[in-house]
């Protein structure tokens, strides 16, 4: 799996910026996972859990996720989009690509309005860390 | 906040050589390069990784003849093994189609890829990048801050031209510069001239020819091996392998 790897760069971020900020026990940890990388959410929360457990200053973590709907915006006629809403026309490959790399999307999808790929992802490409605290 | 940066210089921990082959000027030889001090490496039996980090226009899969199969999965990505290279390329992910990447995207692919391809164990990881001073090659120095850049350069005065302005840049945010490639250099010319019109203090790492017969090997890992490309190549692989440690 590679949320794994996704986890991983969560746990080691969010250990480095306890430590910056002094809390030596960290409770919560909110994270934001965009839409477009199509996570598998429970592998990603289970990793997450099990990488805290071994993480100085997240043993006591309790991480809750929130998921970022994607929406994309035409660079070419301004037209701006949810995801959700093509995401049924990508065949499994398409997907699996865009999965391990969200800028692939360019190769799979277009504008509705106008068919370009050159639009930007305005909101919920990828994982981020919203939020640390004891 | 962004996770990846935090994971990015453990991913390549394993990895004891970054070298980016740049050049600036498009259609100057990197992806040949790159790709074929690659093959040079592996066959020499180093352990050799390549990333192609041209998004847009990946092309060295092209030139070694590697398909465009999907990377394992396993606790983060497991790239690719082909004539013993570990190789990964946004080929495989975007197959034929165009995929345009541009802006804050480059640098969002690039870090993705850090973040979570597993590399393994590397003597060298080469990197081919986009002509371009632009997204591509900064993101690079601020990424990959132990990268050291393999400048490629050809005869012409528009490839100079555009050459100086690369070595410009590079030397203003103190990338560490491994060396000087000249390629697509005439028969005739002496070996050093390209790189006497650049700068003298730069280290020529290998003088290679205009090959006629280049084109003809392209694709086909073998064929390229034995070319006179390859040959003249091979110094610049030699020379950029770092010796092993004691005792390896
Ligand atoms: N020494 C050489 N002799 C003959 N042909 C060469 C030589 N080096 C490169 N070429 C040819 O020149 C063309 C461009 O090479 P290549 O794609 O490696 O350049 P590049 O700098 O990576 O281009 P781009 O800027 O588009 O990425 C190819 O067709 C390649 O086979
Ligand atoms: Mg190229
Ligand atoms: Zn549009």
């Amino acid at each position: 799996m590679h949320e794994w790897a996704l986890a991983e760069a969560v746990a080691v971020a969010a250990a480095e910026v306890a430590e910056q900020e002094g809390i030596a026990s960290a409770h919560s940890l909110e994270v934001h996972v965009g839409e477009l990388q199509q996570i598998d959410l429970e592998a990603f929360e289970f990793g997450l859990r099990l990488i805290c457990q071994e993480t100085e200053r997240l043993t006591e973590v309790v991480p809750r996720l929130v998921i970022d709907p994607a929406r994309l915006a035409c660079r070419r006629c301004g037209h701006q989009w949810l995801l959700a809403d093509s995401l049924t026309a990508l065949s499994e490959d398409e997907r699996e690509a865009v999965h391990f790399l969200p800028e692939a999307a360019h190769a799979y999808l277009g504008c509705p309005a106008c068919s370009s790929p050159d639009f930007e992802t305005v909101a919920g490409r990828g994982v981020s860390i919203a939020g640390i605290s004891a | 906040m962004d996770p990846r940066p935090a994971i990015t210089e453990r991913r390549l921990a394993g990895v004891r050589r970054i070298l980016v082959v740049t050049g600036g000027k498009g259609g100057i030889g990197k992806s040949s390069v790159a790709a074929g001090l690659a093959l040079s490496m592996a066959r020499a039996g180093h352990r050799v990784g390549l990333l192609d980090l041209d998004l847009s226009c990946p092309s060295a899969h092209v030139i070694l003849g590697i398909g465009e199969s999907t990377p394992e999965e396993d606790r983060g990505l497991v790239p690719l093994v082909a004539h013993g290279i570990t190789f990964l390329s946004m080929a495989s992910f975007t197959g034929e189609r165009a995929a345009p990447i541009r802006g804050s995207e480059t640098s969002d692919a690039l870090l993705e890829m850090l973040a979570v391809t597993r590399w393994g164990n590397l003597d060298v990881l080469l990197v081919d990048s986009p002509p371009g001073l632009g997204d591509a090659l900064m993101d690079m120095v601020s990424l990959l801050p132990r990268a050291e850049f393999v400048v490629v350069a050809g005869p012409s005065p528009v490839v100079l031209a555009v050459v100086r302005r690369t070595l410009d840049l590079l030397r203003r945010v103190d990338a560490p510069m491994a060396g000087l490639i000249e390629n697509m250099r005439a028969p005739a010319d002496p070996v050093g001239a390209i790189a006497a019109a650049l700068d003298p203090a730069l280290p020529v790492l290998a003088s290679v020819e205009f090959d006629t017969g280049l084109a003809a090997s392209v694709g086909d890992a073998e064929r390229l091996a034995s070319s006179t490309f390859m040959r003249q190549l091979e110094p610049a692989a030699r020379a950029l392998v770092p010796a092993p440690p004691n005792g390896d």
